[in-house]
């Protein structure tokens, strides 16, 4: 046999941004007939090699060949010209037009430089045919379409232009299970006609369901090409979060933490039922009992955020129940959350939590004053004491209150972050990534305080990509997969390797 | 070999029939209600002022707005792509003034007409080439663009000129006989040879239907391989020009040049738009629709001007009203359709 050639391959790719290095000496090859997935977490670099093979961004260095010929793209149409098609996961088609222009916009047959309509619409009834899509009307309106005949369209457009190359980004993410199967099967009749499939899923059964190899993404480095059927589900996700087997088992148990008393008779502060919104999560049953730490553990992307974003109201659950207290309740705001004394710590401090260019003071002073109303303002001396408070008791430094918040160390921001939910006393804390990016110092301080709320009676739920810190602070641990809660370990010298065990298998 | 013939076809939602023609309708309900609008009024019209009821008020529509329609023909591609050009009023008013001056100066009226369109084409397309590289909202570049071609009228002169050439006072008092002791002006037609070529290339040429998919979703037209770049360099310069030919029409028409001139037809052209159907966030709209809400701007007009009581202000108190009316019509629409 002779050697085959792929139909890309990308050697060395770098791509910088200010202050980042997205990817990194990355190699990358796709084969003709195959459904190649590419893994790694978020901010692990998928999406940057997607651009780059797009043409959306230009790489610093490296190669790009296709079909063996050396390419560089700038733009899209550079990229699509050589045979590369993509569909994202938010459909890039215009709404605003029929099905069949968004199939052929750009390439319309042209008759004397006037666009011949009959031709675009027996063209776009072909292509529908050949993918048996015949049912869809050319003639409708693309917003008329749901996500998932939208995507196939737009996989039709790539079929279209007869792309060698179809590059899915996180197609299943707004499907339901009906939806994946249909789009499974066209996927992989392209696959044999020889088209080569790049996939990329948050969504691990999927994943191990559709492709035949996968490349591994960490930090923007590549971690390695593996074939699907010899890699086990554990060993992708010890590639994906960086961390080997020995390490990971080593590494400390859940240090002793005095379970709360949550026995029979004890009503929980949050009990939700079957919660969850459709595009982000489903599924999720999760009670919160007054003096419990409950932690969530699950990949980057798994949908830890979307849960907590439901609880504090932050998106709306359209399905399932959840009550507050044992009443039952919807949480339509973030304000109702608040009303009800929950409090949220976002993951992004920057972009959603601080505001970098006001004093600690301001800060820690905002989220109670909210909760007052704007009219009844805090008297300086209460904000002074409050703002004293805190700061001995968090240890906030430097200890000045009228320091910028920006001029902080993220251990510090967090903790001010930290400091302005607990001014409002709130009953149920969820908090979002509290120790990223942060030293080991604070960490352990934060982790500390955490123990310390519950230990006063708080309910907390507390979100953290490391597994070892959820499993040290937490009481349970709620598993999230693929965006549904999949299993509820309580906490008695779970190990980490346990948890990944429930990660790796299917659900339960 | 190919698993083609086991594919199960893919259950669609099918809305119903009657669903579906809603929403196919719902495309062109905005429109449609103009059009509405517009015979409505004739209607009214007609019975309160017999004289209403003739060919030559519904013609004299035209004639006294060829320049707002040739504006407007600029405005839909614009707003179709989801822009807006502030500039078009100061453009025509620029184009009467240099006309007016050069043609006093003796000037060949040929070489005159060719020079403005040279002015407002180039105009527009500077303002469309700093729109796509500095990436700046359309609204601040053209609004620096009316306030430059304002300007430059007031350093023209700050009085009218007055027009005699020969060929633009013929181009004033000609008149095309039609059937049935009607007429229209020559302006008219060319207006209306403009809005057929516009049509003709909104619908049926690649560049038409990128001006719509960027409309529809900018970013998406990009991915798509478009050339979302030219396009809309293209559409400020073509509004440029459609400002540069209504100026000679309005000259045409007026038969001066004066600085102050066409104050605000910006908005009457934006208004035209509107009511005839575009969607100010772009993507979708009809020409012709635009050629509609000119024609209910002018009978608005027509009706202050048959009273002979009320101010003149009332048309722009009527044009308000109705603005405002289409928009939370489109938005109804759009809430209906999605």
């Amino acid at each position: 046999m002779n050697e085959i050639v792929p139909v890309v391959e990308m050697t060395d790719i770098a791509i910088g941004f200010p202050g980042v290095k997205a990817l990194d000496g990355v190699d990358f090859r796709l084969f003709q007939g195959e459904v190649h997935a590419l893994m790694g977490e978020n901010g692990a670099g998928k999406s940057t090699l997607i651009k780059a093979l797009t043409g959306v961004y230009t790489i610093d260095s490296g190669t790009i060949t296709v079909l063996g010929e050396p390419k560089r793209f700038s733009t899209p149409g550079e990229s699509q010209a050589a045979g590369i098609s993509t569909v994202y996961q938010e459909v890039n088609l215009c709404p605003n037009l029929t099905v069949e222009e968004n199939v052929l916009l750009g390439r319309e047959p042209r008759r004397r430089g006037s666009i011949d309509w009959k031709g675009v619409r027996s063209r776009t009834r072909e292509v529908l045919a050949e993918l048996q899509l015949d049912h869809i009307d050319p003639g409708s309106l693309l917003s008329t379409h749901s996500i998932a005949i939208q995507q196939l369209i737009a996989i039709a457009r790539s079929v279209e232009i007869n792309a060698k190359v179809l590059i899915l980004d996180e197609p299943t993410s707004s499907l339901d299970a009906d939806e994946v199967n249909q789009l499974f099967r066209v996927i992989r009749d392209l696959r044999d006609r020889g088209v080569a499939i790049l996939f990329v899923s948050h969504f691990l059964e999927q994943v191990y369901e559709i492709s035949d190899r996968m490349t591994v993404l960490r930090n923007g480095k590549l971690v390695g090409e593996y074939m699907t059927r010899d890699l086990t589900r554990m060993s992708l996700i010890s590639k994906m979060i960086g961390k080997d087997m020995e390490a990971l088992t080593e590494l400390d148990q859940a240090s002793a933490r005095t379970r709360a008393s949550n026995g029979a008779g004890v009503t929980p502060f949050v009990e939700a039922k079957g919660l969850g919104r459709k595009g982000s999560v489903s599924n999720v049953d999760l009670s919160i009992y007054p003096g419990e730490v409950v932690g969530l553990a699950g990949l980057l992307g798994a949908g830890r955020t979307e849960i907590a974003r439901l609880f504090f109201g932050a998106d709306r659950a359209d399905e399932g129940t959840i009550k507050v207290k044992g009443a039952g309740q919807k949480i339509r705001s973030p304000r109702a959350a608040i009303d009800k004394r929950i409090g949220f710590c976002s993951e992004d401090r920057k972009e959603e939590g601080l505001i970098g260019d006001l004093t600690v003071r301001d800060n820690l002073v905002l989220a109670m004053q909210a909760s007052k109303g704007w009219a009844r303002r805090i008297p300086r001396r209460v904000q002074d004491e409050l703002v004293a408070e805190y700061i001995e008791a968090l240890d906030i430094r430097p200890a000045n209150p009228d320091a910028l918040i920006r001029n902080l160390s993220g251990g510090n921001q967090q903790k001010v972050l930290l400091a302005r939910w607990l001014v409002t006393h709130p009953e149920l804390l969820i908090l979002d990534e509290p120790t990223r990016g942060i030293d080991i110092g604070a960490k352990t301080q934060i982790q500390k305080l955490v123990n310390k709320l519950a230990a006063d009676g708080m309910s907390i739920l507390f979100i953290s990509s490391e597994l070892e810190e959820v499993l040290r602070v937490s009481d349970r641990v709620a598993v999230i997969k693929d965006r549904a809660m999949v299993a509820e370990i309580n906490n008695d010298g779970v190990s980490v390797e346990d948890v990944m065990t429930v990660i790796a298998g299917g659900a339960q | 070999m190919s698993p083609l013939s086991t594919l199960t076809p893919l259950t669609v939602k099918k809305p119903s029939p009657a669903r579906n023609r809603l929403r196919g309708g719902a495309r062109y309900a905005p429109t449609l209600a103009t059009v509405g609008l517009f015979i409505a009024m004739f209607a009214v019209g007609a019975g309160m002022y017999p004289s209403f009821l003739s060919g030559q008020v519904f013609l004299n529509l035209f004639i006294d707005n060829t320049f707002l329609i040739v504006l407007a023909v600029g405005m839909t591609f614009v707003i179709l792509t989801g822009g807006i050009d502030l500039s078009v009023g100061a453009v025509v008013a620029l184009s009467m003034m240099v006309s007016a001056t050069l043609l006093q100066q003796g000037w060949n009226p040929g070489a005159v007409i060719v020079l403005v369109l040279l002015i407002g084409g180039g105009l527009g397309l500077l303002m469309g080439l700093i729109i796509q590289y500095f990436d700046i909202q359309p609204f601040i570049v053209t609004l620096a663009g009316m306030f430059l071609a304002r300007g430059l009228c007031y350093v023209i002169s700050l009085d009218s000129i007055p027009v005699t050439e020969a060929f633009f006072t013929g181009m004033a008092q000609a008149q095309i006989p039609l059937p049935g002791d009607l007429f229209v002006s020559p302006g008219v037609l060319l207006a209306l040879g403009i809005v057929a070529v516009a049509f003709f290339v909104l619908h049926h040429t690649r560049f038409g239907r990128t001006v719509y998919a960027i409309g529809g979703n900018e970013h998406s037209a990009m991915l798509m391989g478009l050339p979302v770049k030219a396009t809309k360099i293209l559409v400020y310069a073509l509004s440029g020009l459609c400002s540069a030919i209504a100026g000679i029409l309005f000259s045409f028409y007026s038969l001066s040049g004066y600085s102050l001139a066409a104050q605000g037809m910006e908005l009457d052209a934006i208004a035209a738009v509107v009511i005839g159907g575009t969607l100010l966030t772009g993507g979708t709209g009809y020409v012709l629709g635009s050629v509609v809400g000119v024609l209910v701007l002018g009978i608005v007009q027509t009706f202050i001007a048959y009273d002979g009581t009320l101010s003149s202000w009332w048309t722009k108190i009527v044009i308000g009203g109705l603005l405002l009316v289409f928009i939370l019509l489109q938005r109804l629409f759009a809430r209906k359709a999605g």
